[in-house]
């Protein structure tokens, strides 16, 4: 197990060059040009120093190289220094924004609060909804109860968070006018009232990411449920004179979970990607809300480091799906 | 002289009795059965319809502006309403709709061919098995949202000026949709190849002197049919969304091309004064994409012999 552990992790080192390259190569058509905002009285050599200062002079395999090590060396030693206290990256060039002529690092930071706040809220939020819902319908399947779930879960695989997202928009702020519609990032929870503000806000941006959580996680659920209530270990069991309940919550559970983790697992990386839809329509100032921003300035940095931080927690996420099921599953051996 | 020995009277057969069926029939049988998947096939039949002839029958023009009769509520005459300029809603529903739909199974198309001769190369040649999923991987392991944004910044002006405005974000949103959505359909059709490779009817047409291309073509991708046809039907639903939010983002088809997402977006702009506006454009992207999923659903439960016949 640590053997094959230790393999994926160098195999995902290539892996991970590799995405970054494209994803700079890429970039590197981009049209746009982040001098385009600077007054015309500018005279052009002052511009020309001032694209030499964002670092655009140079060739392109230079700025990729420069980019990675600002990437790999200079930011974790940055961290260093903000936990330890000490100043190895002192006078190093950080991977600076062009919209907010300020290191990416900062802005990405600001920003995670937010992310995590609601998309990860929504992510546990959806999963604890999902996990009773896959297992009652699993276990009466075909029942009432099963074909309303898989209605549910049908239709919040179907409709996109930019129509749910306005619908409970439509619903509860302009028609009811009982939760606000815009998410209010100012916000600092010192008290009662600014707590339940805070729950206030949430709750549209949390249920619409959330439906699609469970409609995913639920059919998983379901599904996996389904396959091990058929297993002899389970008639085994209720021969042997175990309650319905210890068959079902302890037997199948557990080796129903088995997938069931794995997926829930894959789907972490996302969480960190902020929703891009979701966050638009709320105003939410996350990391989706950053990536879509930087996007549309063409602020090249921030473009590349964000989605590259996305394929680094994609790639390791894959990595820790595959351990885990490993390690939960007996019968799975990678050596 | 020897005459034919007679056979034991119980043993004797009389010959089945039914007539025989094709596999087809049973497919349909089975496909019958499942309600839902029904009920999503009729109402996805209905809407193509709709969106295809409808722009025939409707008398307004989705273009055509009556700035007189704006913002109006449902009437007889506008059974959905005006927008602020005075178009017709429904006449650019069904505009819309047909973008969409056409994105969805031209991508859809473009990702299946993609998929499929991937995961056939990659199941049937070892030698290209490790390369081909590594790139697999390295696709799947990309965030693709962002990318797919990117590359509608990227390349918009460049193809506007080689196809035109229309078709040249036509092109590059199906070529985008389509290269960033291959994957799941290449990975199932290799796994299915690898198994089928091993069977016996495969080593006696090998045995025969049958071609790689051949033994491909005519026996390896009819018995990998059926991953095939549910990952299409996916993989449309999933073209329609990802179109959608392009559009409703602001990077998909420009603003007086309508498309289902596109008039999302227009309708979340007067979200405080008309929110029945949203209404329509959503109700037509989710239920479109609702009973495909049911199709989806009932297609494989239809395809797999296993679960066929119970």
């Amino acid at each position: 197990m640590l053997t094959y552990t230790i393999r994926r992790l160098v195999l995902s080192v290539p892996t991970l060059l590799f995405i970054s390259l494209v994803i700079f190569l890429l970039l590197e058509l981009a049209p746009g040009d982040p001098m385009a905002q600077v007054p015309l009285t500018v005279p052009p050599e002052v511009k020309e120093r001032m694209r030499e200062a964002l670092g655009l002079g140079e060739p392109t395999h230079i700025r990729f190289g420069k980019w990675m090590y600002q990437f790999f060396v200079v930011e974790p030693m940055m961290l260093i220094d903000h936990i330890f206290g000490t100043a190895l990256a002192e006078g190093q060039q950080r991977v600076l924004s062009w919209q907010f002529r300020s290191p990416v690092m900062d802005v990405i930071i600001q920003r995670m609060p937010q992310t995590l706040w609601v998309v990860a809220m929504s992510y546990v939020v959806g999963i604890l909804i999902a996990l009773p819902i896959g297992i009652y319908s699993a276990y009466r399947q075909y029942s009432l109860f099963d074909q309303a779930g898989t209605f549910i879960t049908m239709v919040g695989y179907s409709v996109p968070p930019f129509f749910s997202g306005v619908l409970v928009i439509v619903i509860f702020s302009v028609q009811l006018g009982w939760l606000p519609s815009i998410y209010d990032t100012t916000l600092e929870v010192v008290d009662w009232e600014t707590f339940k503000k805070q729950i206030l806000q949430m709750v549209m941006p949390v249920m619409v990411l959330a439906l699609q959580t469970t409609a995913q996680i639920s059919r998983f659920m379901r599904a996996s449920m389904l396959d091990n209530l058929n297993q002899d270990y389970v008639r085994t069991a209720r021969a042997k004179g175990l309650s319905e309940w210890a068959v079902v919550m302890v037997h199948v559970l557990r080796n129903s979970m088995i997938p069931v983790v794995t997926v829930i697992a894959l789907g972490v990386p996302y969480i960190f990607g902020g929703a891009i839809i979701t966050e638009q329509i709320f105003k939410v100032n996350g990391l989706g809300q950053l990536l879509i921003t930087a996007i549309q300035a063409n602020d090249l940095p921030m473009v590349q480091t964000v989605t590259f931080m996305i394929a680094v927690l994609i790639v390791f996420f894959n990595i820790v799906a595959d351990v885990l099921y490993g390690v939960l599953d007996p019968r799975i051996r990678y050596d | 002289m020897t005459e034919t020995p007679k056979p034991i009277a119980a043993l004797a057969d009389e010959g089945p009795t039914a007539p025989p069926r094709s596999q087809l029939r049973d497919v349909w049988d089975q496909f019958k059965s499942h309600r839902g998947a029904l009920a999503g096939g009729l109402v996805l039949l209905f809407i193509i319809l709709a969106v295809f002839l409808g722009p025939y029958i409707w008398p307004y023009d989705a273009t055509y502006i009556d700035i007189r009769s704006r913002n109006q509520g449902p009437s007889l005459a506008h059974p959905f309403g005006t927008d602020q300029l005075g178009r017709d809603t429904l006449a650019r529903m069904l505009e819309g709709g047909r973008t969409s739909i056409a994105v969805g199974l031209t991508a859809m198309l473009l990702a299946l061919v993609l998929g499929s001769l991937i995961g056939v190369l990659a199941g049937f040649f070892r030698r290209l098995d490790g390369p081909l999923m590594r790139l697999t991987d390295l696709f799947l392991s990309l965030p693709l949202l962002p990318l797919l944004l990117v590359m509608v910044l990227l390349f918009r002006e460049a193809l506007n000026g080689m196809f035109g405005p229309e078709l040249g974000i036509f092109i590059l949103i199906v070529v985008a949709i389509g290269v960033t959505s291959w994957m799941p359909t290449a990975r199932i059709v290799r796994g299915d190849v690898l198994a089928l490779k091993e069977r016996e009817f495969i080593l006696a047409a090998r045995s025969i002197g049958t071609t790689n291309f051949n033994l491909i073509t005519r026996h390896i991708l009819p018995n990998v049919m059926s991953p095939i046809m549910v990952s299409a039907t996916l993989g449309i639903a999933n073209a329609i969304i990802t179109e959608s939010a392009l559009s409703f983002l602001g990077l998909g088809f420009p603003p007086d091309f309508p498309t289902w997402g596109r008039l999302l977006n227009d309708a979340t702009q007067y979200l405080q004064d008309y929110p029945e506006r949203v209404f329509w454009p959503g109700l037509a992207i989710s239920l479109t994409v609702l009973s495909i999923n049911y199709m989806g659903d009932g297609l494989r439960d239809a395809l797999d012999p296993r679960i066929r016949g119970r």
